[in-house]
C-alpha cells in the first residue's frame, strides 16, 4: 500500500530527498482528506459524548437563567435511585422483549417461506422488505388510526378496552411495541434472507437427502447454520428497539407516557431535555443508555472487525 | 467477496434441483404441488399482514370523514374522495414539508458521500503517521449513538445560531463512520497494480480517485447513498428538537405529527399526508432494492 515503495530503487541522495518530500506531501494530503469528517465527529460526536460526563455532575438551577452548580455524584445517585428511572428501565426491558424476538422470528419465517425461486417471488420479497422504508412517523399515524377507539378496527374486532388502548396502562406499551415489530419485520426479513442465501446449498441438500423432515431440518440444520445471522439480527434489533422514540411521542405524548408506562429510556431522555429543560438529568440518562447500547454495539462491531481482517489480508 | 454480489434478494435459490428435469412419479409430484400451494398461501398471508396497515391508510385517506367511523369498517373506497390529498398538500403545508425534507436529505446524502469518500481514500491508499489510531477513532464513532449526544448538541446548535435552520438539521450528520468503513472496504478491493499503473501514467491521487477508484466502487457508493437517504429522510428525534415551531424548515416527518395533532377530526387528511410522505421511499425501495439490501446486511454475512 505504501506509495514510497514506488520511488526509484536508486540510492542516490537527490532522489531520496525527493521521495522524502513526496512522503510528507502524502501525509499532508491524508490529514486534509480526513479533516472534514474529523471536524464533524469532534464537534457533534466526541465533544457532546464527553460533555455528558461533566453535565451529569452539575445540577440545573431552580429558575432558568441562573448558573447550574456542581453537585458531584449526588445527581447521578438521585436519578439512578428514582422510581421513575426504575419504571423507565422496566418499561424499556419489556418493550425490547416484546419487539425483538417476535420481529426476528417473523422475519425468519418470512425469509424461509421466500427462500425458493418460484414465480412471483420478487414481488413477495419487495412486499416483505417494504416496512424497512416506512418512517416511524408514517407507522405511528397509520397504526394510530387502526387503534383508534372510534375510527379504528378494534371495536369491529370486539376489542374495546377502557380507557382507550393508547391511554391504557396495561395495553399502551404492547400497542406501541406492535408498531416497532411491524417496522422491524422488513429489516429482519432482509437480514435473514441474506443469511439463508449465504448457506451452502449442498449441506441443505445433503440433509434433505438424508431424510431430514421439515421440522428436524429447521431446528437441526437451518437454525444452527444460521446462528451467526440470528445473533447479528438480535444485536441490530435490540439496538433498534432501544432507540424507539417517535411512535411514543406521536401516539402517547409526554402527558400520558408516565402513567401508561411508555416512558422508555430514550423518551425519558427527551422529556428531561425538552420538557423539564434539565440537561444534567438528561446527561445521566444518556450515559446509562450509552452503556447499555455499548454492549450490543461491541457485539455488532465484532462482525465489522472480522470483515476488516478479511479485507486486510 | 466481490462487492456486487454480497447479498441480493433476487438471487435464484433452489434452482436446478435434482430430478426436476425428469418426470417424477405421480404421488410425489402431487405432494410437491401441495407443498408449493402451501408455500403460496403462507407467502400471501405474510404479504397481507405486512401490507395491511399501509393498505388501510390508503383506503381511509380516500373515505369521507363520515364513512371512516362506519362499523363495520369499509375495506375498499368505492367512492374515493381525493379532496383529502389536496387538503393535506395546501392546508397541511405538506408541499413545504416535502421540500424541506428534500433539501435536508440531499444535503446529508451528498455530505456523507463526500466526507466518506475522502476519508476512505486516505485510509485505503495513503500512508501516514497515526493511521491505525485515526481509523480506530472513526470506528469509535459507531459506538456512540446519536441519541446519547442530543443534550449537548442541542446547546451547540443553539449557540451557533443554527436553531430552526437547515444548518442545524444537517451539519451534525455530515460524516459517518459506517460510510467511511464501507467505502474503505470497497477501495481495498481495487488491485494495487492498477494504482501503480495509474501513477506511472502520471495520475496524482485526486485524478486516480476521480477517474479510476470511484467508477470502480460505484456499487458501494450506491449502497451508501441509499442507506444515507433512508436514514436522513426518516429522521424524527433530531428534526423535532431543532425545528421548534417554524414551518419553513420543518421536515415531513414532523409535519405528519403536526397534521395529526391539529386536525384530529380529519383523519383522512392526515392519512393522505402519510401516503404522500411514504411514496418517495417506496419508489426508492423498488428501484434500489439491491443496494439497500447490501447496505443493511453489510456485516450480517461473511
Amino acid at each position: 500500500m505504501t506509495t514510497t515503495d514506488l520511488a526509484v530503487p536508486d540510492e542516490s541522495a537527490p532522489v531520496r530527498r525527493h521521495a522524502l518530500s513526496r512522503r510528507h506531501r502524502e501525509w499532508g494530503l491524508a490529514y486534509l482528506l480526513l479533516l472534514p469528517a474529523l471536524l464533524v465527529f469532534g464537534v457533534f460526536t466526541f465533544y457532546p459524548f464527553l460533555k455528558n460526563f461533566k453535565l451529569a455532575l452539575y445540577q440545573n438551577p431552580p429558575y432558568p437563567g441562573l448558573p447550574s452548580h456542581y453537585v458531584g455524584l449526588s445527581q447521578v445517585g438521585s436519578v439512578l435511585s428514582s422510581t421513575s428511572f426504575h419504571q423507565s428501565l422496566v418499561s424499556t426491558f419489556f418493550y425490547v422483549l416484546m419487539v425483538v424476538p417476535v420481529g426476528l422470528l417473523g422475519g425468519l419465517l418470512l425469509a424461509i417461506a421466500a427462500h425458493k425461486a418460484i414465480r412471483g417471488m420478487s414481488m413477495f420479497r419487495t412486499a416483505f422488505s417494504s416496512t424497512v422504508v416506512s418512517s416511524v412517523a408514517v407507522a405511528a399515524v397509520v397504526f394510530g388510526t387502526l387503534m383508534d377507539p372510534v375510527v379504528g378496527l378494534l371495536p369491529w374486532l370486539g376489542i374495546d378496552p377502557h380507557p382507550a388502548i393508547l391511554q391504557n396502562p396495561t395495553w399502551a406499551l404492547p400497542a406501541v411495541s406492535l408498531i416497532a415489530v411491524w417496522q422491524f419485520l422488513g429489516l429482519s426479513f432482509i437480514i435473514m434472507t441474506a443469511g439463508l442465501q449465504s448457506l451452502p446449498d449442498e449441506i441443505l441438500e445433503a440433509a434433505r437427502l438424508d431424510g431430514a423432515g421439515g421440522w428436524t431440518m429447521f431446528w437441526r440444520v437451518t437454525v444452527p447454520l444460521l446462528s451467526p445471522t440470528l445473533f447479528f439480527g438480535l444485536v441490530v434489533g435490540t439496538i433498534y428497539a432501544f432507540q424507539s422514540f417517535g411512535q411514543i411521542d406521536i401516539l402517547i405524548g409526554p402527558q400520558n407516557s408516565g402513567f401508561t408506562h411508555t416512558n422508555v429510556l430514550l423518551y425519558y431522555v427527551y422529556q428531561a431535555l425538552s420538557i423539564q429543560h434539565d440537561p444534567g438529568v438528561a446527561a445521566v440518562l444518556s450515559i446509562v443508555l450509552f452503556i447499555i447500547l455499548l454492549v450490543f454495539t461491541l457485539a455488532q462491531m465484532r462482525y465489522l472487525e472480522r470483515r476488516v481482517t478479511y479485507a486486510a489480508n | 467477496m466481490p462487492p456486487t454480489e454480497s447479498a441480493t434478494l433476487d438471487r435464484p435459490t433452489g434452482a436446478g434441483q435434482p430430478g426436476s428435469a425428469t418426470p417424477a412419479p405421480t404421488p410425489h409430484r402431487r405432494r410437491r404441488r401441495a407443498r408449493l400451494f402451501l408455500r403460496y398461501v403462507l407467502l400471501s398471508v405474510g404479504a397481507v399482514v405486512i401490507l395491511f396497515p399501509l393498505y388501510m391508510a390508503v383506503v381511509n385517506s380516500l373515505l369521507a370523514p363520515s364513512q371512516i367511523a362506519h362499523q363495520p369498517p369499509p375495506f375498499f373506497p368505492f367512492n374515493p374522495q381525493w379532496g383529502s390529498y389536496r387538503k393535506a398538500w395546501t392546508e397541511g403545508d405538506l408541499g413545504i414539508y416535502l421540500r424541506n425534507s428534500a433539501i435536508q436529505t440531499s444535503v446529508i446524502v451528498a455530505g456523507q458521500l463526500a466526507t466518506s469518500i475522502l476519508a476512505a481514500y486516505a485510509f485505503a491508499f495513503l500512508d501516514f503517521p497515526f493511521k491505525r489510531t485515526l481509523f480506530i477513532v472513526f470506528l469509535a464513532t459507531l459506538m456512540i449513538p446519536f441519541e446519547v449526544t442530543i443534550a449537548t448538541n442541542l446547546a451547540t446548535v443553539s449557540s451557533l445560531g443554527w436553531f430552526n435552520t437547515f444548518a442545524g438539521l444537517t451539519i451534525p450528520f455530515l460524516a459517518t463512520g459506517f460510510g467511511t468503513f464501507l467505502l474503505r472496504q470497497a477501495f481495498l478491493q481495487i488491485p494495487r497494480d492498477l494504482r501503480e499503473a495509474a501513477q506511472l501514467d502520471g495520475y496524482g491521487n485526486m485524478r486516480f480517485l476521480w477517474f479510476v477508484a470511484l467508477p470502480l466502487v460505484r456499487p458501494a457508493l450506491a449502497a451508501l447513498g441509499v442507506f444515507s437517504f433512508l436514514g436522513a429522510w426518516n429522521q424524527y428525534l433530531w428534526p423535532l428538537l431543532v425545528t421548534g415551531n417554524d414551518n419553513s424548515v420543518r421536515t415531513v416527518q414532523i409535519g405528519l405529527k403536526q397534521l395529526l395533532n391539529t386536525q384530529l377530526d380529519q383523519i383522512n387528511v392526515s392519512l393522505a399526508g402519510t401516503v404522500i410522505a411514504v411514496i418517495p421511499l417506496l419508489i426508492i425501495l423498488v428501484v434500489f432494492q439491491k443496494q439497500l439490501v447490501r447496505s443493511l446486511t453489510s456485516g450480517a454475512v461473511k
